[in-house]
């Protein structure tokens, strides 16, 4: 099976994040990027998969930023066979202009994994319109997925741990919340052996022809805490509030 | 406005979820601010008497077909599709759920309308906006809409459900499905989870560890906090994904909702999707190195430190 999986870097979640001068977006001029969390998963779905079916996987990411192409090196050292990196200096775009250039980079592929959502796109569908554009079918929330003759099969996570599984037919675009195993780690020095494979190639591509039709008008970061009681002092003072806390809640033996 | 609000509803096994009825009430709310009708999607199959029980709508528009009877990815969604392009409504509201992510932005293609994703509020005065959240929530948006229809996943919690069931008796209206029936997509069973060794929805006190616990080996810290507390650990998602904890023990969207006395959470974001698991939990301490993470939005009490600083001294003085 040859597996096309797109890959997004994203603000890290856990660095603190600061706006813009006026107020519309993060200021990304110190941001760092790691890839989504999801999108690890999808990686890891299509390796496995690779593995079952003695297929190839082709990593795709957009984006100029130096963290995507270590994101690509990454992949080819957990075993992708390419990495594309498509476009440069194309800067924020929206879903529909994203999937625009991703429809025209993309190979044949019997099958696209994409990450279940991206964090930082309100209008998150970037695979469910490159989906639509190829005429594909395309199931999201993905759990784990196992290849048949020309269909897959795939299970769905609906809540509560209730799945529900489905046959696709192929080709199919997948949104993947977490792969059927927790995703491998590589050491770095495969990584530097990775980008010396010669393995990324970079595609230009097409102007996009569509958008979103919507604007972000103002972003905040909500106050800290607002409407929590927040807790000075050092892990002591800490321990002692919440012990507090606890008694008060009438729970522990904690009095 | 013209066009009336449609809810998308979403049901298992005969029953409508939570998330179809608070959508109902903030449809509700919405039909009235702009003097328009509230209209409710049901697909399935031997669908009609549920649809009849729904009592916010001033219409349910159903489509019943035996094809349909388990929920489809692509099927649903081209039905409702073929729904929104022939009557047109302003607003559509599908629940930001694991059917809605595969409906939401289907039908926003297919209907060639906005989508707008993670709301939290819609405001139809003066053009089209709403309120959102974005980076798991760190950050709060808000959006202007070209035009003035539009598709929104909405996210848990955006109105009380209570308030959209409603006692009234819509009209039921059936239409034929207009589309097929998932091409491409066949279902083929549903399955329940095993049951757990414990029932973290039945717990008084849950010592929820997020990523920030690092490894597999520190939980261990946390379960003897949890057990001299007399209560069981928890986790969010990627605790599980891990395989560092079962299925059974994840608090969420895609895992349990739960209501614990107290609620210690370290070291988890407070992510939407985790939220809307545990935010009527009555006590909540939540204890984070990053003063951002929206978990102190939800948190009753909160200290900014690091969870390996915290977690022995409160062992300690409980011992
Ligand atoms: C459809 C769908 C369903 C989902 N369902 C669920 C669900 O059911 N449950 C769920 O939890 N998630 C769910 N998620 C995932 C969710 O989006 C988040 O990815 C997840 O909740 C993040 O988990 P976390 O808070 O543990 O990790 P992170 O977001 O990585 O947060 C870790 C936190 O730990 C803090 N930290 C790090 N080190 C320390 C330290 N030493 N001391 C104190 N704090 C520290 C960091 O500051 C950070 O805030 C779902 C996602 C999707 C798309
Ligand atoms: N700019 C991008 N570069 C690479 N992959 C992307 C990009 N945008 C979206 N994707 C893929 O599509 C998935 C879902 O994103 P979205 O549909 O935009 O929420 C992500 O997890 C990625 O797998």
């Amino acid at each position: 099976m040859d597996i096309g999986v797109l890959l997004r870097a994203v603000p890290d979640p856990v660095e603190e994040l600061e706006l813009n001068d006026d107020e519309t977006d993060l200021d990304r001029d110190y941001l760092g990027y790691v890839l989504n969390e999801f999108d690890e998963h999808a990686l890891e779905e299509a390796l496995l998969l690779k593995e079952d079916t003695d297929g190839s996987v082709t990593a795709y990411a957009l984006g100029t930023a130096d963290e995507v192409e270590q994101m690509l090196f990454t992949a080819i050292a957990k075993g992708a066979d390419k990495a594309v990196k498509v476009g440069d200096g194309l800067g924020a775009l929206d879903a529909h202009a994203q999937a625009d250039l991703f429809v025209g980079a993309l190979g044949e592929h019997d099958l696209i994994l994409c990450g279940v959502q991206a964090s930082d796109e309100i209008d998150g569908q970037v695979a469910m319109l490159v989906s639509a554009k190829l005429g594909h079918p395309h199931v999201s929330v993905v759990v784990g997925t196992s290849p048949g003759a020309d269909t897959l099969t795939i299970t769905k996570e609906y809540w509560a741990g209730i799945t529900a599984s489905y046959e696709v037919s192929l080709p199919a675009v997948l949104g993947i919340q977490a792969a059927r195993q927790a995703p491998r780690y590589v050491a770095v020095s495969r990584i530097r052996q990775a980008q010396e494979s010669g393995a990324l190639t970079e595609t230009d591509a097409d102007p996009p022809s569509s958008s979103s039709g919507i604007t972000i008008t103002a972003v905040r970061i909500p106050e800290t805490g607002a409407g929590a009681e927040m807790i000075d002092g050092d892990e002591e003072a800490a321990a002692d509030r919440i012990i507090e806390l606890l008694a008060a809640a009438g729970v522990g033996g904690a009095a | 406005m013209s066009g009336a609000i449609l809810v998308v509803t979403e049901h298992l096994a005969g029953s409508f979820t939570d998330a179809t009825f608070e959508l109902l009430a903030l449809g509700r709310e919405l039909a009235t601010d702009t003097g328009t009708e509230l209209e409710a999607a049901v697909v399935g199959s031997d669908v009609s008497d549920m649809a009849g029980s729904l009592g916010a709508p001033d219409r349910v528009l159903v489509i019943d077909d035996p094809a349909l009877e388990s929920f489809n990815p692509v099927g649903h969604a081209d039905a409702v599709s073929a729904l929104v392009a022939d009557r047109e409504p302003s607003i559509v509201l599908v629940p930001y759920t694991s059917t809605g992510m595969d409906m939401a932005s289907h039908i926003a293609i297919r209907s060639d309308l906005p989508l707008v994703s993670y709301c939290q509020s819609i405001d139809p005065a003066d053009g089209l906006s709403a309120t959102c959240q974005l980076y798991a929530g760190k950050v709060e948006a808000d959006v202007t809409i070209d035009g003035d229809r539009a598709v929104f996943a909405v996210l848990a919690g955006a109105a009380s459900a209570a308030n959209g069931r409603g006692d009234g008796s819509p009209d039921i209206e059936q239409i034929a499905n207009p589309a097929g029936s998932g091409g491409g997509t066949v279902f083929t069973e549903l399955a329940e989870p095993e049951a757990g060794d414990v029932d973290i929805t039945s717990e008084e006190v849950l010592v929820v560890v997020g990523r920030g616990i690092e490894s597999e080996d520190n939980i261990a810290e946390a379960v003897e906090l949890a057990e001299a507390l007399g209560g069981v650990v928890a986790a969010s998602r990627p605790i599980v994904d891990q395989g560092w904890l079962p299925k059974t023990r994840q608090v969420g969207k895609s895992g349990l909702t739960v209501a614990p006395k107290v609620y210690l959470a370290l070291g988890v974001s407070g992510a939407p999707e985790h939220v809307e698991g545990m935010r009527e939990a009555s006590t909540i301490i939540a204890v984070n190195t990053d003063p951002q993470a929206p978990i102190f939005g939800v948190a009753h009490y909160g200290w900014v430190g690091d969870l390996f600083d915290l977690l022995p001294e409160l062992t300690d003085r409980l011992e």
